[in-house]
């Protein structure tokens, strides 16, 4: 069972999000952060904020442990607690943001219209995910000193195509549900609104203010020299 | 110089008769869908008052248009960047739907099926987004012929500068008037839509100017609707992506007038090519703002300018287009005669939709006479009140110091608050007038109709195709659409032989919400 759910799911979920990926990619017009501050609007500061800050800052630290381990076994005491309060603090925002928006969502009957159901098992699962994390934080400290000496280790295995699950299967059940629930997570962002974090629009502060677009190179055709075919422009 | 067309419009607001053809055509073909069914792209305001979405020319409200900074650099207002990608989670200057209004429909059936009873069956009103009853608290139009209304007229956004002592006299019941102000998209030189879209999905399209929104790569990020001060974008709540006028490119393309413009009852609308300096746009936009408008219209370019035609044909622009931007209609109105403005200049977008002021609240003046005024006709001695609206030209721009709206008021919405440019583009439109009527009713001497015009430096041959274009035009000289040369432009997108047998080109997802 163990090896099911930590050695081969983490495989599937990865493959799923990746083709899922590619496929939700494709269908362009279904691609949309689907927002729905047009229909609601006062509500929404106190529950998107937080939860977005929240979260993003969550899983960068879980990304900074993951890439370099080391800042937190040699980190010494003081510096793990206040790093610990910190990060439960974005932790509780993440949830508490979660909650405003699901009961916001609940609550309003224009938003409950444009509301599918893989919005609401996305935001019973990250419910879940969220509660599990900071039960796990509080509970289980410190958190950043064994995620990096034992759950590091193991994610890595992963990458590597070589599960080792010893580790993981010892955890307590918590986190070994977490771990599950950030597996499930990935599945499921290609099969639903997640995915407008994959197209965040970070090439927007490189990029000119105005854009225009050409549909054809008129001075290409104009010269005779050029075959048309060969002038296509390079957007499409 | 880099030089590129541009389908520009313009709106002649005299002949404006108010009737929303154009809106119901552009409805019909573009937004009768779910989640567009509170979109207008082309709609008909009433002026004075608050207009569509609410009170949209405050942009103190919705942070819309371009500002110009101390530095000398203009920064939009509301969006960019920094203040896009910081806002980017929640928006602060988003406008709901209930800026708008909440769209609705009637259970008709229930009159239908109602089982007998003592009363009569009502049709209820039903929200389209929930599908629940709802009190309808504002609906498309609702401030249509209300001037002097205390919940339309007297909000409107322009009033802002006019002192209370002005506000008064002009929604004096003897005095008030009203104009009508279609809108559309003015597909800007400086588009603040485009400029704000953090996904880049918005673009101008280089060969006409068409300022079109990519459904496939638009996100639903939302700051087109936050920057567009005309607020011409809408956010479609259902599929989640952001629309907006197209100006009917399908139609353009195969040489028809758009939809608002083909079903134009008045004949308001005129359509062509405008050449401009594609160089100059970030410097004209960056202009003092009484220097603005005039910069913008410098920025346009004689066709007939040999210069001008060597430097298009060199940037790729076909014999075609440049055949229909010397007969653009709107280059004459524009350029020529220069009687049509620019709506909201101080917004700094460059709109390409110009207006000619309309003369309605120009025309009559108003004014209480003495009883025994000889002005009065004798029925006259019968009345309580000895109010008259005087269309006599006695003294040639007499009305224009004493219009029924201050100048002021008409400056705000057309002259970016520049009452002597207005004032300039009256005094023609009247003087035309007094020529016409010259000829036409003969009660004016030739004299008299010669001294207008020279006043404003017309030629009569000027006034007489000033008055032909604007009362006897063709739909040819209306719209002057250039070939689009699709034939050759599918070639470049499309390998014509792949696709042969098949419905259509481009974008054939079905518009469904994704997950």
């Amino acid at each position: 069972m163990d090896i099911l759910l930590f050695g081969a799911f983490p495989y599937v979920a990865v493959v799923v999000f990746f083709i899922g990926t590619i496929w939700r990619y494709q269908t362009g017009f279904k691609y949309s952060s689907l927002s729905s501050q047009f229909l609601e609007t006062k509500k929404l500061f106190l529950s998107s904020v937080p939860f977005h800050v929240g979260i993003l800052v969550i899983l960068t630290g879980h990304f900074i442990g993951f890439l370099f381990p080391s800042w937190f076994t040699s980190a010494g005491g003081g510096g793990i607690i206040s790093f610990e309060t910190i990060t439960l603090a974005f932790g509780l925002s993440a949830i508490a943001g979660l909650i405003f928006l699901m009961i916001r969502r609940f609550q309003n009957e224009r938003i409950m219209t444009v509301t599918t159901k893989m919005d609401i098992l996305i935001e019973f699962v990250l419910l879940v995910q969220f509660g599990l994390g900071i039960w796990i934080a509080i509970e289980l400290r410190w958190g950043s000193q064994w995620y990096a000496a034992v759950m590091v280790p193991y994610l890595r295995s992963i990458f590597t195509l070589d599960p080792n699950i010893s580790a993981v299967s010892a955890m307590p059940v918590a986190v070994q549900l977490h771990v599950i629930g950030a597996f499930l997570f990935i599945l499921l962002i290609p099969f639903t609104r997640l995915v407008h974090f994959l197209v965040a629009p970070f090439h927007y502060i490189t990029r000119p203010y105005q854009i225009v677009r050409w549909y054809w190179d008129k001075k290409a055709i104009r010269d005779t020299n050029t075959p048309w075919t060969t002038t296509r422009p390079k957007h499409l | 110089m880099d030089i590129r067309s541009q389908m520009s419009m313009v709106f002649h607001l005299d002949k404006c008769i108010g009737c929303h053809t154009c809106t119901v055509a552009c409805k019909n073909i573009w937004t009768d869908r779910e989640g567009a069914e509170y979109m207008w792209w082309n709609n008909v305001e009433t002026k004075p008052g608050t207009g569509y979405p609410t009170k949209w020319e405050d942009q103190e409200i919705y942070k819309g248009g371009w500002e110009k900074h101390s530095s000398g650099n203009i920064a939009l207002k509301g969006a960019g960047k920094r203040k896009g990608l910081l806002n980017i989670f929640y928006n602060p200057a988003l406008p709901t739907i209930d800026d708008y209004y909440e769209p609705f429909t009637y259970k008709y059936l229930d009159l239908i099926e109602s089982p007998q009873q003592d009363v009569q069956p009502v049709a209820r009103p039903v929200s389209l987004i929930t599908g629940k009853p709802i009190d309808i608290k504002m609906g498309p139009n609702w401030d249509d012929d209300l001037s002097g209304t205390p919940d339309f007229a007297r909000k409107d956004p322009n009033l802002a500068n006019l002192s209370a002592a002005e506000q008064e006299a002009m929604f004096q019941l003897e005095r008030m008037a009203f104009f009508y102000l279609p809108r559309i998209c003015n597909h800007c030189l400086n588009p603040a839509c485009v400029a704000s879209c953090p996904s880049g999905a918005i673009y101008k399209r280089g060969e006409d100017g068409v300022v079109l929104i990519d459904q496939s790569v638009c996100r639903g990020w939302r700051m087109c609707v936050t920057a567009c001060p005309y607020k011409k974008t809408y956010y479609n709540w259902s599929t989640g992506k952001s629309e907006k006028c197209l100006l009917c490119f399908p139609r353009i393309e195969v040489g028809e007038a758009p939809a608002c413009m083909h079903s134009c009852v008045g004949r308001i609308r005129y359509l062509g090519v405008m050449l401009y300096d594609a160089d100059k746009i970030e410097q004209v936009a960056s202009s003092n703002e009484k220097d603005l408008i005039k910069n913008q219209i410098d920025m346009y370019l004689d066709p007939h300018d040999p210069e001008v035609i060597a430097a298009a044909k060199a940037n790729g622009i076909a014999d075609s287009t440049l055949r229909a931007a010397q007969n653009s209609p709107i280059y004459k109105f524009v350029k020529e005669w220069k009687i049509a403005l620019p709506l909201h200049a101080e917004f700094r977008t460059l709109p390409n939709l110009f207006y000619v002021p309309p003369m309605l609240p120009v025309m009559a003046m108003v004014g209480e006479q003495k009883g025994d005024s000889p002005k009065l006709h004798s029925v006259a001695k019968n009345w309580d009140d000895k109010w008259l609206y005087d269309t006599s030209l006695d003294e040639i721009f007499g009305t224009i110091d004493n219009m029924r709206f201050p100048l002021k008021y008409m400056a705000n919405l057309f002259g970016a608050g520049d009452e002597k440019l207005l004032a300039e583009k009256l005094k023609k439109l009247m003087a035309i007038r007094i020529y016409r009527r010259h000829i036409t009713v003969g009660d004016i001497s030739a004299e008299k109709s010669a001294a207008a015009l020279a006043n404003v430096n017309l030629t009569a041959d000027e006034a007489e195709a000033i008055y032909k274009m604007t009362s006897l035009p063709k739909f040819n000289e209306r719209f002057v659409i250039p070939a689009a040369h699709r034939e050759q432009a599918l070639e470049m997108i499309e390998a014509t032989e792949e696709v042969k047998g098949n419905t259509g080109f481009g974008f054939t997802e079905p518009p469904v919400r994704g997950l």
